[in-house]
């Protein structure tokens, strides 16, 4: 692959929000076609750097650069939200799940590809005379959906209202849709929330597809050990809006400032400790 | 106080006895001044009447008539429960049979639209509340799209109706313009002040949203009022000359040397000619506009607006303009208000700004939310009731308006959702078993 090797640089971000800093002169790079598993305890900032590499927020300072395998180098900091996702091509999750709720699991795929529909639609002009253009565009969308919904086992559920479906395949339904706009990087906030172990098992199969098969680079946040230590190929740790450790999840696992900050004395330990409290 | 009476869980009988308990007793309190006390004339001076039969028979009915409506409602709600739970129909069978039942509806109503001035050919009263129906689907519909299918709350839609009634009025008694000519330019005008409105309220939502638009809509009206010189004031603008038929006027003697509607067709005049032209022009303006609408909610445009109403942050991440979305939902909305204006100003010849109040913008959003958000089927039901029910209740004189906010009040009770609030998808992957090719929907897929 002639892809460079670092996909995206975080450059000394600092986030404030009036007298907080959530996010404290962060700097990490995520490597293209990988794994990176960014962990840290509660109020750690994980959400904030997603949210300012999304731009849903502007951070106070630094950069954050992206090595666009085709359009160039990209400034994430300077897009507002949408033209991340559709210029840069980066996606994301939410941690709390945001379908379109009243809208079919097939719809909410097809509304990921507003922009390429859009463009065949000719500001709709297109599109109201049913033109042949726009009707094989439409053709085309509903096909790439339906091999999601199918790689993801949810064919079954195409055309029912997705806010009614189960918490574990709302999540899923959410990747798929954020596949639909077709990331060059992909931001997973917290996948595994809720889901039983079966389906976080079912989970790690398909970030490994995802990465390995298509290399698409995954950005993921996750609590779920088991899903972040197994999958990821490099994980960064933040506490306190800093970042404390970094490295393969075999060296972060045993950095004695990582345990103390987060794992406690070790995994079963800090499961019994949580049990406890 | 709507929270008590509409309370979500069944309750035990006891329960019903002690809430009914409760009810007499804030009416026993309430009665005592109201019914219990009365003054009467003493040869003279104010003397003081106990009345307590009264107020004890008052609290009883109090207490009686809150047993009944708890009751009722319980029942309603198990029964439904029990039908719920026999029916074994599944989700898609359900929804497909809904469908059917709009679809059905809608052909009804489109036969009934066609075939109602003939029947009522001599009853100028019927083809004119029929006009008047249609007038309000046709801005159902265009306030459809900002509320129901963008779920951007617009308390000042009647702006850009005003804008369309006066655009034409003054195009045509100004300059001379035609109907045909001008209606295209009235609803380019009502289009632009859409993005006018649209662009300083991008960031707000909901209430603040609304409030905007409440200032918008008030704008409008107070410059229609006070600029007197442009718009002619509250005296507003008379003798607006009336849409042709192709060029054939509808007056009683044809001009010289060419022919009116009555002697090009060699019928005696009669002024019914122009209210029936008039009925069928609004039918084929409103049938056009469902047709765009229901065009526009299957594009991409249209699924974006959907998507906006459901979440705008996730629109956002999905990489959408939220700016451009919001901005042509304004645009389109706010068009077919002003065709719908242009139409009104033709039909009534005289404008004033008294036509263009709040009551009117709310009287819309009342069809829009009665008829079941974003349902295109439901604001004609909505809009038919809400024109219907006061011209019902001419009988009850001052009541009129109790009557018209009372059934308001038991409709949203009865359906929270609206009257139609089943929503179809635009797309299947599947097309629907046992059915009739359900529109364009399904032909994707295949």
């Amino acid at each position: 692959m002639n892809t460079p090797a670092t996909l995206l640089s975080v450059r000394n971000l600092t986030m404030r929000f009036g007298g907080l800093t959530a996010i404290d002169d962060l700097s990490l790079e995520v490597p293209a076609g990988k794994i990176t598993g960014i962990i840290g305890p509660n109020g750690a900032g994980k959400t904030t750097l997603f949210n300012c590499l999304t731009g849903f927020y502007k951070p106070t300072t630094g950069t954050l650069r992206l090595a666009h395998p085709t359009r160039g180098e990209m400034l994430l900091e300077k897009l507002p939200s949408h033209r991340v996702a559709r210029d840069a091509q980066v996606v994301r999750t939410f941690q709390n799940i945001r379908l379109f709720p009243k809208m079919t699991v097939l719809e909410n795929l097809i509304v990921a590809q507003h922009n390429v529909l859009q463009r065949a639609s000719m500001f709709s002009i297109a599109g109201l005379f049913k033109l042949p253009g726009y009707r094989a565009a439409e053709r085309k969308a509903v096909e790439r959906a339906a091999m999601w919904l199918e790689r993801l086992k949810l064919t079954h559920l195409a055309d029912d209202a997705a806010g009614d479906l189960p918490y574990g395949i709302q999540r899923r339904i959410e990747i798929a849709r954020a596949l639909c706009v077709d990331p060059v990087l992909l931001c997973l906030d917290e996948p595994a929330a809720g889901l039983n172990p079966r389906e976080s098992a079912e989970l790690n199969e398909l970030l490994l597809y995802l990465c390995g098969e298509l290399g698409i680079a995954i950005l993921l946040i996750e609590h779920d050990m088991s899903v972040v230590m197994n999958v990821s190929d490099h994980i960064g740790v933040i506490s306190y809006g800093r970042k404390i450790a970094e490295g393969t999840p075999e060296s972060v696992r045993n950095n004695p400032e990582v345990i103390k900050a987060y794992l406690g004395e070790d995994e079963e330990e800090e499961a019994m400790g949580g049990a406890a409290a | 106080m709507s929270a008590i009476v509409f309370a979500r869980h069944a309750m035990t009988p006891t329960e019903r006895l002690r809430d009914a308990g409760w009810v007499a007793f804030v009416g026993l309190i309430l009665g005592v001044p109201l019914i219990g006390l009365t003054t009467v004339d003493v040869g003279g001076r104010l003397g003081v009447e106990t009345r307590f039969g009264l107020l004890l028979a008052a609290v009883a009915a109090v207490f009686a008539g809150r047993l009944l409506l708890r009751w009722s409602i319980d029942n309603m709600r198990n029964r439904k429960l029990a039908r719920d739970r026999v029916s074994t129909a599944t989700a898609a069978d359900r929804a497909h049979g809904a469908q059917r039942v709009v679809n059905v509806l809608g052909w009804i109503a489109l036969g009934a639209s066609i075939a109602l001035p003939i029947v009522y050919s001599d009853n100028r009263y019927v083809v004119d509340i029929a006009t008047t129906v249609l007038i309000y689907v046709m801005l159902g519909w265009g306030l459809n799209v900002v509320v129901g299918l963008a779920g951007l709350l617009d308390l000042g839609y009647v702006a850009f109706y005003a804008v369309g009634a006066y655009s034409y009025a003054l195009l045509s008694t100004q300059y001379g313009w035609g109907f045909w000519e001008a209606l295209p330019v009235s609803g380019a005008l009502a289009a632009s002040f859409g993005i006018l409105l649209g662009y300083p309220i991008l960031r707000l939502r909901g209430d603040y949203l609304a409030i905007v638009t409440l200032g918008f809509g008030e704008i409008i009206r107070v410059i229609l009022v006070n600029w007197t010189e442009f718009s002619g004031g509250p005296n507003g603008i008379s003798s607006i000359p009336r849409p042709s038929f192709f060029g054939l006027e509808f007056t009683r003697s044809a001009p010289e040397g060419g022919h009116s509607f009555a002697s090009f067709f060699g019928l005696e005049f009669s002024a019914m000619h122009r209210l029936i032209f008039l009925y069928y022009l609004i039918l084929v303006l409103a049938l056009l506009t469902h047709a765009f609408v229901s065009r526009l909610r299957k594009l991409p445009v249209g699924r974006a607006w959907e998507a906006l109403r459901e979440d705008e942050i996730a629109c956002k991440a999905m990489g959408m303009n939220t700016t451009n979305i919001k901005l042509s939902a304004f645009a389109i909305g706010a068009m077919l208000g002003g065709f719908a204006g242009v139409f009104f100003a033709a039909r009534q010849g005289f404008i004033s700004p008294e036509s263009f109040t709040f009551t009117e913008s709310a009287i819309i959003l009342a069809i829009v939310v009665l008829g079941g958000m974003g349902s295109q089927m439901g604001v004609v039901l909505a809009a038919t009731l809400l024109v219907l029910i006061p011209e019902f209740g001419r009988n009850f004189a001052e009541y009129r308006m109790l009557l018209f906010g009372a059934a308001m009040v038991l409709i949203m009770v009865w359906k929270p959702g609206g009257l139609l609030s089943h929503r179809e998808p635009t797309v299947r992957l599947k097309p629907l078993q046992r059915s009739k090719p359900a529109a364009a929907g399904t032909e994707v897929a295949q």
